[in-house]
């Protein structure tokens, strides 16, 4: 039986199993030709290479400073402190976000208070950097959440079509009759104020649009030769659609998404703005945040 | 398939879809904390019999699919009962205020197209040089800055610094000279964003269509550079501009909703917000529900104009 298993060849990445022919036959064959590979390309994978390109565009090296100079200033503004265990003991904010100073109420910006103060005292550029962890924080966490719940969606709606396509995307075009805001402002009416609250509110508006998109990509994916060939192969549904499907129709979610956490960060603090942002009190950085411009 | 059939199979298709409509206005309000009774009587004790009173006057003690097909079948006519903080009609209230929002959401859009297509037009034209770079870049900003933001910016140098405009929308008619005057500003505010991605979307079909054959064509003709981008790549690079300028529309009454509360714009956007804060359920439902009904009927009118543009597309 060791002749039996030597006959057999697996590619472990598709779960395939291909079984029938002698590999031994490609592997002791003489070499045909005396081309070697280029050693100097061999050395730079695929992160390398991507990094070389990005490195040559300029607005993108921008948008990549501005996000890490905002990255940078939301973490060392205050100490971060993890049950009791501080993490990060830099405090980069001139004075405490919470803290109200009466004696300096509503002043013009000064060298103490670059930025000035609010109506209760309270250092405005210390807000702007605490408050950016807020921001930052609700655009990443409800993007990914989106991302995790319309990708799926997207995805088996495209793939299966039929009346799972009909019942989900009846259900994305019901929501897409809201306009963002107006369906997060009544979804934050019915849940309340408060962070968690405020990212559901979010999450249920932002992630039909990645199904949508998902959905059309994989409507052509899913025709391409590979999947017949896995199907001709019997993988079964599930790998398909996430080994082979998935990771080629995901190109433009991924774009929109980048995109969606500048725009989902903008109307957090559109929400704020409203009042109907995160609880009055808290350092609320949606209400005097900076904009991400995702470059 | 022809465009009655494509029209037929568009129009059967809405109906699931305006009926969930009003099925999640409907069972969002019913979610909020706090019933509209309680509300009236503002969480006092009062005597049972009053309590009754009222919630048989808002059909409460019925079962909830019950009163969901007495406030469907009052919504279809238009009757969404009256307001329980000013005890006028909710129609009629919004009726008073929906013109002024009109006014701003037309003007905005007008903003909106009128810088928009002209600077995609110009950075098309310009592909690859600086003028397009610059463009680029403003049309970032004008997606990066918050509508609210530009708004208040806005009111403190034309209206508080330099005095050109009023701080308060004027009491008048809507097309007075004094009103539309002062619709300027919040038509600014509300356009920039939109203008923004009219003006990228602009770029990126003209860059395409200059790429096509006929332009070639048309200048191996003889027609001047002129001719050939308005009457040619322009117009048929309109074509997906058109239908996203449609999409605009939820994006307006989104900035709307944000643009009036900056003004104290006295419109729709002001009523809903104001609806929520004090729980004025019977107008928060009207006004969510024509936002959306109005919503699908403009993305139907974008499809079917898309496909009327284009007669090569089909479905």
């Amino acid at each position: 039986m060791s002749h039996e298993s030597q006959r057999t060849t697996t590619t472990e990445r598709g779960r395939i199993r291909v079984t029938g022919f002698d590999t031994s036959v490609f592997e002791d064959r003489d070499e045909r030709f005396d081309w070697q590979q280029d050693e100097s390309t061999v050395s730079r994978d695929r992160l390398t290479r991507a990094w070389e390109r990005f490195k040559r565009n300029r607005t993108a090296l921008v948008g990549l400073s501005i996000i890490a100079l905002m990255l940078f200033t939301t973490i060392f503004a205050r100490p971060i402190v993890i049950e009791g265990i501080t993490v990060q003991p830099f405090s980069l904010a001139p004075f405490d976000p919470t803290n109200s100073n009466f004696a300096a109420l509503n002043e013009a910006p000064t060298a103490t208070h670059p930025f000035g103060t609010d109506w209760s005292g309270k250092d405005i550029l210390s807000r702007v950097m605490y408050g950016g962890r807020y921001s930052l924080t609700i655009g990443v966490i409800t993007v990914s959440i989106a991302l995790s719940v319309g990708v799926p969606l997207g995805a088996l709606a495209g793939y299966y079509g039929g009346w799972i396509d009909e019942v989900i995307m009846r259900l994305v075009d019901i929501l897409y009759a809201f306009p963002f805001l107006v369906l997060a402002i009544a979804l934050i009416a019915v849940l309340g104020q408060g962070f968690w609250n405020m990212i559901t509110a979010l999450v249920l508006v932002v992630w039909i649009s990645y199904a949508r998109l998902l959905r059309g990509e994989v409507l052509s994916v899913k025709e391409n030769e590979y999947v017949t060939a896995a199907k001709a192969l019997g993988a079964r549904d599930r790998s398909i659609i996430f080994r082979h499907v998935v990771p080629n129709a995901m190109a433009p979610v991924i774009v929109q998404a980048t995109l969606g956490i500048g725009t989902v960060v903008l109307n957090a603090a559109a929400l704020g703005f409203l009042g109907l942002g995160l609880e009055p009190g808290s350092p609320s950085g949606a209400a005097c945040s900076p904009a991400v411009a995702v470059a | 398939m022809s465009l009655q059939r494509y029209l037929i199979k568009r129009l059967l298709v809405m109906i699931p879809v305006l009926f969930g409509v009003t099925l999640l206005t409907f069972s969002l309000t019913k979610m909020l904390p706090g019933s509209p009774v309680d509300y009236i009587l503002q969480f006092q004790e009062t005597t049972p019999g009053l309590r009754d009173q009222l919630r048989a006057q808002f059909n409460l003690d019925e079962p909830v699919y019950i009163q969901y097909w007495l406030w469907l079948r009052d919504a279809v006519m238009l009757d969404f009962g009256d307001s329980l903080i000013s005890d006028r009609s909710v129609s009629g209230a919004i009726l008073t205020r929906l013109p002024k929002t009109l006014l701003l959401g037309f003007m905005g859009f007008a903003i909106a197209i009128s810088i928009g297509i002209p600077l995609g037009v110009i950075a098309a034209i310009n592909n690859g040089n600086t003028v397009d770079e610059a463009s680029r870049v403003a049309a970032l900003i004008g997606i990066a800055t918050p509508n609210f933001w530009l708004g208040l910016m806005l009111l403190l140098v034309f209206s508080v610094q330099l005095g050109l405009f009023r701080v308060i929308p004027p009491d008048k008619a809507v097309l007075s000279p004094a009103m539309l005057k002062f619709v300027i500003l919040p038509a600014i505010t509300l356009g920039t964003a939109s203008s923004a991605l009219i003006m990228r979307l602009t770029r990126s079909s003209m860059v395409e269509e200059l790429n096509k054959d006929y332009v070639r064509t048309a200048k191996a003709k003889g027609l001047s550079e002129r001719t050939v981008i308005v009457k040619h790549v322009l117009r048929n690079s309109m074509v997906s501009v058109v239908t996203v300028a449609a999409i605009q529309v939820a994006f307006i009454v989104n900035g709307s909703v944000v643009v009036e509360q900056v003004f104290s714009w006295p419109g729709v956007g002001r009523l809903l917000i104001d609806a929520i804060t004090q729980r004025d359920l019977p107008v928060l439902q009207a006004i969510v529900l024509m936002i959306a009904v109005t919503i699908v009927f403009v993305n139907l009118v974008a499809d079917l104009l898309y496909s009327w543009l284009d007669p090569r597309i089909r479905y």
